[in-house]
């Protein structure tokens, strides 16, 4: 219950701060992406089913406040988070080099659906441009945020488990 | 470590329903005009006021950072400025002798209505998009101050965007130099209709909007400074609220229409407090129909 209220609050925050102070830290007008790294740090760290469930909210809120169509961002967070969830085999808390990869990889799948899904369908080709100009520095920005965030939620998600564990 | 067991559905049939879930509203936000309103009310009681509070933080933190704008600058500026000023005075009065002019004329053509006449709110901006790809933003009013979807926002010099989204206190404006925002405008001295377009890259690189299709009529010429308007052809837009300066024309390679680049008169980096037109165009053209029949104009084609 407490591990599902924390999530639940960590959620809000990251989404009021991606809206509200992350535009003042914008770097060239490029934002990181905190919400990706929650939902794909929860996936390979707890699982598909967290990550999926801290997906669907993720996209949720942000369906509902600036989506339009409802669902779509609710289901691209959720799968990142479901797909993240087959790496918990591998994952070890000790290692860095993984989460950092995964997160790097869920952004620019991010990034790359985004694209797909709303600027390549309205005929603006210039993939490249976009690449270089958007996808790639929110991916490096996003990683560089992720680096302290992420240390954050796995501390947090440790000391959990280990209480959970003293319980049993 | 064991796993605790528990009565649950595996992962991979959860997913499943989600996703038809998600497929679902899709499917239903795309066909019909369905928001999810009861979403809206909870999410709005929750969010709205904190991110309110904290978007004073962050506006506090973005303007310490220009603080640091050098003396000199700020010097350069300020004689910039006031030759602007100079040049501002001239034309203001020229343009209030125009002004006498016009509302004569208005007078004349019965045509009593501009956008000084409209009812508006004073909203203040609480959030923009996360993202780098759409310019989005949100207001602190919603339904319960009268908003509703497709309204239009302008700011003290000019159109902002449009309502995209409403929940009981907030609302969502997608703005004119969004990727996807189209508005059908005009040049305002000749009346020549074009398209005027957001455009991410544009915007990323020059801080510009594009305009495309203006047909012109023959012997015209449009002046780099020309100011553009949305047109009375728009159907979410109302006539006539500026949307921005000319700076650039090109003919296309069809030879018959122009096409280039626009300056927003709105500064969309600084937007803090918007003004939301609650007359609504729909509105406004159902009631005037039966007059306006007539006074269709034709075009060229």
């Amino acid at each position: 219950m407490k591990r599902k209220l924390f999530v639940g609050l960590l959620v809000a925050v990251c989404f009021i701060l991606q809206n509200t102070i992350m535009n003042s830290l914008a770097l060239a007008s490029i934002e990181p992406n905190l919400l990706i790294i929650i939902t794909a740090s929860y996936g390979f760290m707890r699982g598909r089913k967290s990550g999926m469930w801290v997906g669907f909210f993720s996209g949720l809120l942000l369906d509902v406040f600036y989506g339009g169509t409802l669902g779509a961002y609710t289901a691209l967070y959720m799968y990142i988070g479901y797909f993240n969830g087959f790496f918990r085999k591998v994952f070890y808390p000790e290692e860095v080099r993984l989460p950092m990869v995964l997160i790097a990889l869920s952004d620019l799948i991010y990034s790359l659906a985004v694209y797909l899904g709303s600027f390549l369908l309205r005929g603006k080709f210039e993939f490249f441009y976009y690449f270089i100009r958007i996808i790639l520095p929110e991916m490096i920005y996003t990683l560089v945020v992720s680096i302290p965030l992420y240390w954050l939620v796995l501390h947090v998600n440790t000391s959990f488990e280990k209480s959970e564990n003293r319980r049993r | 470590m064991k796993r605790k067991k528990k009565i649950s559905l595996p992962a991979h049939y959860l997913l499943m329903i989600l996703t038809v879930l998600c497929v679902g509203g899709i499917v239903v936000s795309m066909t019909t005009n369905f928001t999810a309103v009861p979403l809206n009310y909870v999410t709005g009681y929750l969010f709205v006021p904190i991110q309110k509070a904290i978007n004073q933080v962050g506006q506090a933190i973005t303007s310490q950072t220009d603080h640091f704008a050098s003396l000199k600058e700020v010097q350069e500026k300020n004689a910039e400025l006031k030759k602007q000023v100079d040049e501002l005075t001239v034309e203001n009065s020229a343009l209030a002798q125009e002004k006498y002019e016009l509302r004569r004329l208005r007078k004349l053509y019965d045509l009593d209505e501009s956008y000084a006449d409209y009812d508006k709110i004073a909203a203040r901006v609480i959030g923009n998009d996360a993202g780098n790809w759409f310019n989005h933003f949100m207001i602190d009013k919603g339904t319960e101050d009268g908003i509703s979807v497709d309204m239009n926002v302008i700011s003290d010099s000019g159109l902002v965007g449009i309502v995209i989204e409403t929940g009981k206190n907030w609302a969502t404006v997608r703005s004119i130099i969004d990727d996807a925002s189209n508005i059908s405008s005009m040049m305002l001295d000749s009346s020549d209709r074009c398209i005027v377009s957001g455009n991410l890259k544009l915007m990323n690189e020059e801080g510009m909007i594009e305009f495309s299709e203006l047909k012109l009529q023959e012997g015209k010429k449009i002046e780099i400074g020309e100011k553009v308007v949305t047109s009375h052809i728009s159907d979410k837009y109302l006539q006539g609220i500026l949307i921005g300066y000319v700076t650039e024309i090109g003919e296309d390679e069809n030879k018959l229409t122009y096409s280039g680049t626009i300056t927003p008169v709105v500064d969309f980096e600084h937007l803090q407090e918007v003004l939301v037109i609650t007359d609504l165009k729909q509105n406004k053209e159902t009631k005037e129909e039966e007059e306006d029949d007539t006074s269709d104009k034709g075009g060229n084609g």
